[in-house]
């Protein structure tokens, strides 16, 4: 099947990631035993489905020219409320609703700044992201909830037919995700909207109504994240969220997604989110001490941006 | 839009003049809300408080204020801080002079300000994606030299600095104030100035007067990471140590005080005045609720509302 004629947009090449993920597999079976293990190699699926499914939402508004700060207090206060819903109601169901929902609603929220009151992005998910996380730290208290049942669980640290569940919930996002932005109107439009803003609005396309959508998802989709990372840690407490947003912003770099717009894919992301996964796993395997993280993790994404801005250069002079 | 009227020294003051009201009446606000409603707000003990805890913001603010009017973002200002937090804190406890270890401080910050300078400059990377990779790079460094510990034993110089003062007021405001002077002749009264202005107004302008772009565009960022290695002088001195993590979300505080301040991302639109006035507004409003016992998750929430609330008046005032 052909795409149709509206894509002719530039995608992230993903044979020299491919190629990056190769590399690093290749050095890291060589350099250490406990890599090529299927335990080993599950986990690291694991990890980067995780880290999938929080930068997946992201991706989308990065590829709109927005951003969205606010989506690792968001996974932290969407996983509080589940949790504690859980607890008190016992039902695993009314929980993962009720986290979903207020995924939803801050990113609804995020998206009415955004386009009804025009602000900046960068500003106002970024005082999103101060207002949630002030809200989680006051809600909780210092507490932390703890002890799920298992059938929860299952959803973050169990397996289906050998491989982890958060696996298939990331290849499911990844499918519908696929088909929705290369096969549907709506997401060529968000393609058109962060190419050429000007543009698109001049062919029409209703721009505020598309970034509603773009940034409602990535609130559901940190929502739902906040939920897999609960039922995986078994446990909730104010800061989770807090450490996640970083490595969600490099995997959507790392996976080609441009800040300046118009370019990038969910599949991109999986192969940054692979990458990233894959590095951090490594250190931890040849135990180096986890205070190179940071800067390993900057290197990587300055790595990444600088592709990013080269293959721009190329193309522009190109043209 | 003519740009040469923007460049015009008195032309420029008073568009910042004229900017300034909207965060001016939000302080005074809130000042006389706390005065009222905050037992103990309005005393001279604790409004001097708030201008101690104002003077490190205020030093990586002036110049996040230049960099956001030039378009442009460092989030590494929180982390170079802490790396030079250590190298102040280390090179004190190895037994060199204060002078000494604040020269080291200082060029950890200009080699990361002007790290970050090429790489937004020369390498063309976006400012958030090349200040988060040294972001990176310097809190990774900061931990990496110190396995994560405090750097303690500093000795008695710069604790005794910190706590001096001079005609009643403290070293650290004095310090902010002629920071705020330095930066304000900078901006308002120099070439490098009119040019911040430029960079963020139309910078292909500026290149096609014959204006060398990418140098002055460059030095802004090299001027932030010097003044985060400068106000590692403040941070050590106040908690008479080094931390690697002790600055981490820095930048974040300077960003909102900046914005709050009326500093906009666009067009060369903003100016220092309205810094002060931003981070006097998020030194107030940290004090006040602390003196009300509104717990400090809370205290975050109201800077991310501050922040949301500014840019909407500011919104619905460029509509009316």
């Amino acid at each position: 099947m052909t795409a149709p004629a509206a894509w002719p947009l530039r995608m992230p090449s993903i044979g020299y990631r491919l190629l990056g993920v190769a590399a690093l597999c290749l050095a890291l079976a060589l350099a250490t035993d406990a890599f090529l293990t299927l335990p080993n190699l599950l986990n690291v699926m694991r990890q980067a489905s995780l880290t999938f499914l929080i930068a997946s939402g992201l991706t989308l508004v990065i590829v709109t020219a927005g951003l969205d700060l606010s989506i690792g207090a968001n996974l932290g206060l969407s996983a509080c409320f589940a949790a504690a819903v859980i607890q008190a109601s016992g039902s695993v169901l009314l929980g993962a609703a009720v986290g979903l929902a207020s995924g939803i609603v801050i990113g609804v929220m995020n998206g009415v700044m955004v386009t009804w009151l025009g602000l900046p992005p960068f500003i106002a998910t970024f005082g999103m992201l101060w207002m949630v996380y002030g809200v989680n730290y006051w809600y909780m208290a210092g507490t932390t909830i703890y002890d799920f049942p298992q059938g929860f669980r299952n959803l973050g640290s169990g397996d289906a037919l050998g491989v982890p569940v958060p696996v298939y919930l990331m290849a499911a996002s990844m499918l519908v995700g696929g088909l929705f932005t290369r096969y549907t109107t709506w997401g060529h439009d968000i393609y058109a909207i962060g190419a050429n803003r000007e543009a698109a609005r001049l062919s029409g396309i209703p721009i505020r109504s598309r970034l509603m959508l773009v940034y409602t998802l990535s609130g559901a989709m940190a929502g739902l994240s906040g939920i897999v990372y609960l039922a995986r840690l078994n446990s909730a407490e104010a800061g989770m969220g807090d450490p996640l947003l970083l490595p969600a912003i490099a995997a959507v770099l790392i996976g080609g997604t441009s800040l300046f717009g118009g370019i990038g894919t969910l599949s991109g992301t999986f192969v940054g989110a692979l990458i990233l996964t894959l590095t951090l796993n490594g250190m931890n395997l040849l135990t180096i001490d986890t205070n190179w993280q940071p800067l390993v993790m900057g290197v990587i994404v300055l790595l990444a941006a600088w592709l990013d801005a080269s293959t721009r250069r190329r193309a522009e002079a190109r043209a | 839009m003519s740009r040469a009227a923007v460049l015009e020294g008195g032309a420029r003051w008073r568009a910042a003049a004229s900017r300034a009201p909207g965060v001016a009446y939000l302080l005074a606000a809130l000042l006389v809300f706390f005065a009222l409603f905050g037992p103990r707000f309005a005393s001279a003990p604790n409004l001097l408080n708030i201008g101690i805890q104002s003077s490190i913001l205020l030093l990586l603010a002036l110049p996040m204020t230049l960099i956001i009017m030039a378009e442009g973002l460092d989030l590494s200002m929180g982390a170079v801080l802490g790396l030079a937090g250590i190298v102040l804190a280390s090179a004190l406890v190895a037994g060199y002079g204060l002078p000494a270890a604040l020269g080291a401080a200082l060029a950890v910050g200009l080699v990361f300000g002007v790290a970050n300078g090429l790489l937004v400059t020369r390498v063309g990377l976006p400012p958030f994606a090349a200040t988060l990779g040294t972001l990176g790079a310097a809190q990774g460094g900061a931990l990496v030299a110190t396995g994560g510990q405090s750097v303690v034993g500093i000795g008695p110089s710069l604790p005794a600095l910190y706590a001096s003062s001079w005609l009643g007021i403290p070293f650290s405001i004095w310090v902010a104030v002629a920071a705020y002077g330095a930066f304000h002749v900078l901006l308002y009264h120099t070439r490098f100035g009119a040019c911040v202005f430029a960079i963020g107004g139309n910078r292909d302008a500026l290149a096609l007067a014959g204006v060398r772009v990418h140098a002055y565009h460059a030095a802004i960022y090299a001027l932030g990471g010097l003044m985060a290695g400068f106000a590692a002088l403040l941070l050590t001195g106040r908690m008479n140590a080094g931390h690697p993590t002790a600055a981490i979300g820095m930048e974040f505080d300077a960003i909102a005080a900046v914005i709050v301040g009326g500093t906009r991302f666009e067009r060369g639109y903003g100016g220092l005045p309205g810094t002060v006035l931003g981070v006097l507004a998020v030194g107030v409003l940290k004090n006040g609720l602390n003196v009300l016992a509104v717990p400090s998750s809370l205290q975050v929430a109201s800077i991310g509302l501050l922040l949301i609330a500014a840019l909407l008046v500011d919104s619905i005032r460029g509509r009316s």
